[in-house]
């Protein structure tokens, strides 16, 4: 078969990503039709850079979701002779696949072509770069959320009562963003440090916090509601308990105590450790962001207004303070995801944390580097996609601020 | 003011006494220590043998101990080897030589001016440092010649009139700069500019031959990759308040006595626009930071951000040490300044 050219390229990608149209077309038609009901998200229609935005991120998301049918070749699978192939090269018939590692995808079927190359392990560039996609995004908003947690659960009280204890947090914060990031990462994530256990006990301590955070959400809610009370904080136990164990208790680390029946799930090797570290990372600054809001917030009549009918604390700050705080924080959640992504792509251009066959966009790039003056694809593919999201959340929570600052 | 700056100095000293702490014990934990042990010595070592190898080496006492001795505080640990010659912290290799007779001195930590040897260059620390950190110097002075003049330039030009044409694309260009990461807008510059099967073939994709000799050729690609990610914000922030001052009473009233739209940005509106700005850019070096060692990483550059990756990669406890303290004190500083600087800038905090 002959290559394909440029133009068949683009028609054959495009058409690979035909699940990801109907879905961003059906979300946008229904956006625009309901746009009036929808609050603040509705606005983002009014806003062309909101919509560019919600319109790429929206491309990464289905893009992650459906990644198993975009792509065209498992992402791990070897066709020998395809090493470093350029764009649009044919598969040779009758091929064999080798895999170097076990594939958790084991895609036996495969297209007939290589759409954008492949890279130096002869691996297809263009299913690694759509099932990077799926590593980023099962991380990236999960990681931002998590740091959010924490930096509100750290944030709130700091501001609401000052003194000692504001002063020992935000030293400690400042401590942390005192850090050059890269150096942080390689104290955390290498390989001897996950040996001594340290990012498991960290992982302990830091996904406390979403659970801390929803009890005393609920409890300061229906304090008053000893029945509803019950039910919610029974539930948060029982369900958080149980995510929370199983998330921490993970093989061959030394926190390794939760019976094997109850456990959940297991997390594949690297992304916990990665999690862990990114939202170590975020969340000093997340914590920062909430208490100079809730300082500012703090000083409002309506929450004078609780306070004097007798509101506890902690119900002032999650029920009064931290609703009329939610504007910039929507903001700033959109702008950490991108930056949480190329904190991740920084990890991986050093190769750390993650498996060196990951097909993260980090990794790939970093693959992909050594070989650039002569084989620039495999490293230019995924780095186009990881600016395209990050450029669809700056220009997502550009519209978003531009919009809430309108009323 | 001088009780700030006296309170900030005392604050800083903690910080970074607390942060050698933390890099100090991770790099001594017991894996680290046999990861180094290993590649000091012989990959092939039995646990026993690494055992021998930390202990003939000091590795093995308490790490509060060796910490303050580290800093100096306390006396340098001595000890014999198997032969009966004397070893010890403070008659190591990388410590000035002796006259003959003269006994080591007690202490030898860095209050004393000793950074230590480096495991993996085989060189001083200080020695170390004080090479990478003049090539890194180059380096950060370029991008500074590109980054701040054209970021303020974005920026002015973008705010002088807010929500025009010029505003629009120059905001939508800033937007796009800081969404691209060092390791994206390196490689894509490097397929674009220096590649040799595809491309323009204007620049080197390695700046290796910069070390001795900076050239257009070989430096443009790392300056332009750093001064775009930080150009971006800066930029943002210089519009921002560019928008804000030209909103201002005293604009209008310059307007209004027929002041020419040149002249009120030249004279009037840059002066109070530059104020954040300047807070800006102090607070960029640590941003600065992390992407010269992406770049450094990236093109093969062999400064300050490289030492970093080398350090941490081979666990040379010392040389990283240095190295922490020197881009923590370097973050630090400039938040000083940046604080100092917006009250001397700025008259209304300065008399109040």
């Amino acid at each position: 078969m002959e290559p394909l050219g440029w133009g068949a390229i683009a028609a054959q990608v495009f058409v690979q990503f035909t699940p990801v149209w109907i879905g961003m077309v059906a979300v946008f038609a229904l956006s625009i039709v309901f746009k009036r009901r929808l609050g603040l998200y509705g606005k983002l229609f009014d806003s062309t850079i909101g919509m560019i935005g919600f319109a790429l991120v929206l491309f990464w998301v289905f893009t992650a979701i459906f990644a198993d049918a975009i792509v065209t070749h498992d992402p791990l699978a070897q066709v020998s002779g395809l090493k470093n192939a350029t764009l649009g090269t044919p598969v040779p018939e009758g091929s064999v696949y080798t895999f170097n590692v076990e594939s958790p995808l084991g895609l036996k079927q495969s297209g007939p072509y290589y759409l954008l190359g492949g890279d130096n392990l002869a691996r297809d560039v263009f299913s690694r770069m759509v099932a990077g996609s799926t590593v980023v995004m099962q991380i990236a908003p999960l990681a931002t959320l998590f740091a959010f947690m924490v930096g509100i659960t750290l944030g709130l009280p700091a501001a609401y009562y000052g003194g000692r204890l504001d002063t020992v947090l935000s030293f400690l914060a400042n401590l942390i963003l005192a850090f050059p990031v890269i150096l942080l990462f390689y104290l955390l994530v290498t390989p001897e440090i996950v040996q001594t256990g340290l990012p498991s006990f960290m992982a302990m301590v830091l996904f406390l916090f979403p659970l801390l955070f929803l009890w005393v959400l609920l409890n300061s809610r229906f304090y008053t509601q000893p029945m509803k009370q019950k039910l919610y904080l029974g539930g948060v136990v029982l369900i958080g308990g149980l995510l929370y164990l199983s998330v921490i208790s993970q093989d061959r680390t030394p926190i390794n105590f939760w019976p094997d029946a109850l456990d959940l799930f297991d997390i594949p090797g690297g992304i916990l450790i990665v999690f862990v570290a990114v939202v170590f990372v975020n969340s000093p600054t997340v914590f920062r962001i909430v208490r100079g809001i809730a300082l500012d917030v703090k000083t409002r009549d309506y929450v004078a207004a609780a306070q004097t009918r007798g509101e506890g604390p902690w119900y002032t700050m999650l029920w009064e303070i931290l609703p009329n705080a939610r504007g910039p924080l929507i903001v700033d959640f959109c702008l950490r995801i991108g930056y949480t992504t190329i904190l991740l792509g920084t990890l991986g251009f050093f190769g750390l944390g993650l498996p060196p066959e990951s097909p993260d966009w980090g990794t790939t790039i970093n693959d992909g580097r050594r070989l650039l003056s002569i084989y620039p694809h495999p490293a230019i593919v995924p780095a186009v996609a990881l600016m395209t999201l990050v450029l669809g959340l700056n220009l997502l929570a550009d519209g978003l601020r531009e919009e809430s600052l309108r009323d | 003011m001088a009780l700030f700056i006296l309170r900030r100095l005392g604050v800083m000293l903690l910080t970074v006494l607390c942060l050698t702490f933390i890099v100090f014990f991770l790099t001594n934990l017991q894996p680290n220590l046999e990861k180094l042990a290993k590649t000091q010595g012989n990959m092939r070592m039995t646990d026993e043998q690494v055992e021998i190898w930390l202990s003939n080496r000091g590795y093995d006492r308490p790490v509060f101990v060796r910490y303050g001795e580290w800093l100096g505080v306390l006396p340098g640990w001595v000890g014999e080897t198997a032969q009966g010659d004397p070893v010890g912290r403070c008659i190591a290799e990388g410590m000035p030589p002796l006259a003959e007779g003269e006994a080591p001195p007690a202490f030898c930590g860095v209050l004393q001016g000793h950074w230590g040897y480096s495991t993996v260059f085989r060189a001083p620390v200080s020695e170390i440092i004080a090479t990478r950190l003049g090539l890194t110097g180059i380096l950060m002075f370029w991008v500074m010649v590109v980054m701040v003049p054209m970021a303020l330039l974005i920026g002015v030009l973008a705010g002088m009139r807010e929500g025009s044409r010029t505003d629009r694309s120059l905001s939508t260009v800033s937007i796009v700069s800081t969404a691209t990461p060092e390791y994206v807008s390196g490689v894509i510059l490097i397929a674009v500019f220096a590649s040799s099967a595809v491309g323009l073939r204007w620049f080197n994709g390695t700046a290796t031959s910069a070390m001795d000799d900076v050239t257009f050729r070989n430096f443009t690609l790392p300056v332009i990759t750093i001064a775009l990610y930080g150009m971006g914000y800066i930029a943002r922030m210089t519009r921002a308040s560019m928008t804000e001052v030209m909103t201002a009473q005293y604009i209008r009233t310059a307007r209004l006595k027929g002041v020419s739209f040149r002249n009120i940005v030249m004279k009037h509106a840059l002066r109070n626009a530059l104020i954040a700005p300047f807070t800006v850019i102090m607070l960029q070096f640590p941003w600065l930071l992390n992407g010269v060692v992406i770049v450094e990483t990236l093109f093969n550059y062999k400064g300050f951000g490289w030492t970093l990756v080398q350090a941490a990669g081979n666990n040379d406890i010392e040389l990283l040490l240095a190295v922490s303290v020197v881009s923590v004190i370097v973050v630090l500083v400039t938040q000083l300044i940046s604080d100092i600087g917006y009250v001397y800038l700025n008259p209304r905090i300065r008399i109040s």
